[in-house]
């Protein structure tokens, strides 16, 4: 691979970065408003339920978390809706730019812009609420590198069905995250879900991720057998999301969908 | 695979496309020489732009090759598009990226050397001075255009494609950009594949045309002797006739 071509993709988003407020402004303000919101919902919550437990790593932690997981999802797929929005994809993918090199360097975008979401959500929640990520222990490291691991193979099999569909399948692009948040378990245990949504919570790494947060909130251990498991499903997701991008892309140039992309025509 | 330094800059053999069993380019087999400039010319639906598409990458064909400075492109597609680039209306640069912002991003894609004086000495050819910190979606459709050439020669590539170059531009500044591509034919021996409605461009420019009727060559030639040879008294002569002739079912 070409690290000045994975570049100039990460340099196109930074000079856009750079010239617009209205896209800087929005990696900090839903993360604000949600920590604010969840923030005070949990506050509420421990001055009502019964003294012992804390609301605020159990609900507030797990709601950030999960926006973590969504930020780094949309920070792959804007990174290449900029693309499609500008109708630059035939420039791109008739360059020397290999499928590889582009989509490494939208990952690479959206470890950037998701960092620097997680660092303002940190410091927001920790100076607001007294959240401290410590309190999950030594599992929020395994546990942030599974949530950001399944969030970029979201962006990028979430960036293929964009490609395959044409720009308005954008709207189907965007729910993702909340379409899969029942199934995660991000704030009760898989337990509680009925019995044919428990295998669909296991088949996705998050699920493990709260489960064992959770537990070590309520003074339990980490499973790090759970950890490994959701890490290495989360590798097999990200596997299966760059070779569906590959296979749409192979797809969308056998049939000329690239060359007029705008067309919106499945075929 | 090795550039062979005698290969021709484009070698096409017997390419063919097929959309929903519809022939668009059919058996379609030429090259081009390092310097040359070859126009393309054909109606609407003839399959310039199908072609290409594939020469690009963006389209795969149904059938044949596309080998480019000695490169096969479905063997090695970056080695290939490496030594390409190319400059169309229907694909504009970001229009919320400066003048030279384009130039840098599309120059590190197309890995140019010694980009930043590269991106200055096309920017002084182009004419494009002062509007290098301009976003491009703010200018005029030919002050575009003429990113967008300048955006095509920034690797210096051994095969440039225009894709009607001159279409949304000024008389006077399309004639200066006809003037800018042959120069480069000539001082780099890159070769020019150029598509155009405009038969006087094409006299004036090219040293080969090809006339494409439903995929294929119907007619191949020096547009300055052309007509004579077929009794024609002008190129646009010739090619209504003979487009009249033979392509009049075909659809874009």
């Amino acid at each position: 691979m070409n690290m000045r071509r994975i570049g100039a993709i990460m340099l196109r988003q930074i000079y856009l970065l750079r010239g617009s407020p209205t896209r800087v402004l929005p990696l900090f303000a839903w993360i604000a408003i949600d920590v604010m919101l969840w923030g005070f919902i949990t506050r509420y919550l421990n001055t009502i339920a019964s003294p012992g437990f804390d609301f605020v790593p159990a609900m507030l932690g797990a709601v950030l978390l999960w926006d973590f997981l969504s930020r780094v999802m949309q920070g792959v797929t804007m990174a290449f809706f900029e693309d499609v929005w500008s109708r630059n994809l035939l420039a791109i993918f008739a360059s020397p730019l290999s499928r590889a090199e582009y989509v490494t360097g939208l990952v690479l975008t959206g470890i950037c812009t998701s960092v620097l979401g997680l660092a303002v959500m940190i410091a927001l929640a920790s100076l607001a609420f007294g959240l401290s990520f410590l309190s999950y222990g030594m599992a929020i490291i395994p546990g942030l590198l599974v949530l950001f691991i399944f969030g970029v193979a979201l962006g990028v099999a979430g960036s293929a069905m964009v490609l395959r569909l044409g720009p308005a399948a954008e709207w189907l692009i965007w729910p993702l995250p909340a379409v899969l948040s029942p199934f995660a378990s991000v704030f009760y245990p898989v337990a509680s879900l009925p019995g044919w949504m428990q295998p669909l919570a296991y088949a996705l790494p998050p699920s493990y991720v709260f489960e064992t947060l959770r537990a070590v909130t309520q003074g339990g251990q980490a499973d790090h057998m759970a950890l490994g498991q959701a890490l290495g499903l989360s590798l097999l997701y990200l596997a299966a999301a760059a070779a569906f991008f590959a296979h749409v892309h192979g797809v969308c140039v056998r049939n000329g969908l690239i060359a007029r992309y705008s067309a919106e025509s499945v075929t | 695979m090795q550039a062979s330094p005698v290969a021709p800059a484009l070698k096409i053999d017997r390419l063919s496309k097929n959309f929903l069993g519809r022939t668009v380019v059919d058996d379609l087999s030429f090259s081009i020489a390092p310097g040359e400039i070859v126009g393309l010319v054909g109606l609407n639906g003839a399959g310039k732009t199908t072609t290409i598409n594939m020469i690009l990458g963006v389209l795969e064909p149904t059938c044949g090759s596309v080998v480019i400075d000695g490169i096969d492109l479905a063997r090695n597609r970056e080695a290939a598009l490496a030594r390409v680039n190319f400059s169309a209306v229907y694909a504009p640069l970001p229009g919320n990226l400066t003048v030279v912002q384009n130039l840098r991003v599309f120059g590190m894609i197309y890995d140019a050397p010694d980009l930043t004086a590269r991106i200055n000495e096309l920017i002084e050819i182009f004419d494009l001075v002062r509007y290098r910190n301009t976003r491009c979606g703010l200018l005029s459709s030919g002050e575009q255009t003429r990113v967008s050439l300048a955006k095509a020669l920034l690797n210096k590539p051994r095969l440039l494609l225009l894709d009607e170059p001159t279409a949304s531009i000024d008389p006077s500044t399309a004639d200066t950009i006809r003037n800018h591509i042959r120069d480069y034919a000539q001082r780099e021996r890159g070769a020019v594949l150029w598509t155009s409605h405009n038969m006087y461009e094409v006299e004036a420019v090219c040293t080969r045309m090809m006339l494409l009727s439903r995929g294929r060559i119907l007619i191949e030639g020096d547009p300055r002797t052309l007509p004579g040879e077929h009794g024609m008294a002008s190129l646009e002569d010739l090619f209504i006739n003979l487009s009249r002739g033979h392509d009049d079912g075909a659809k874009p």
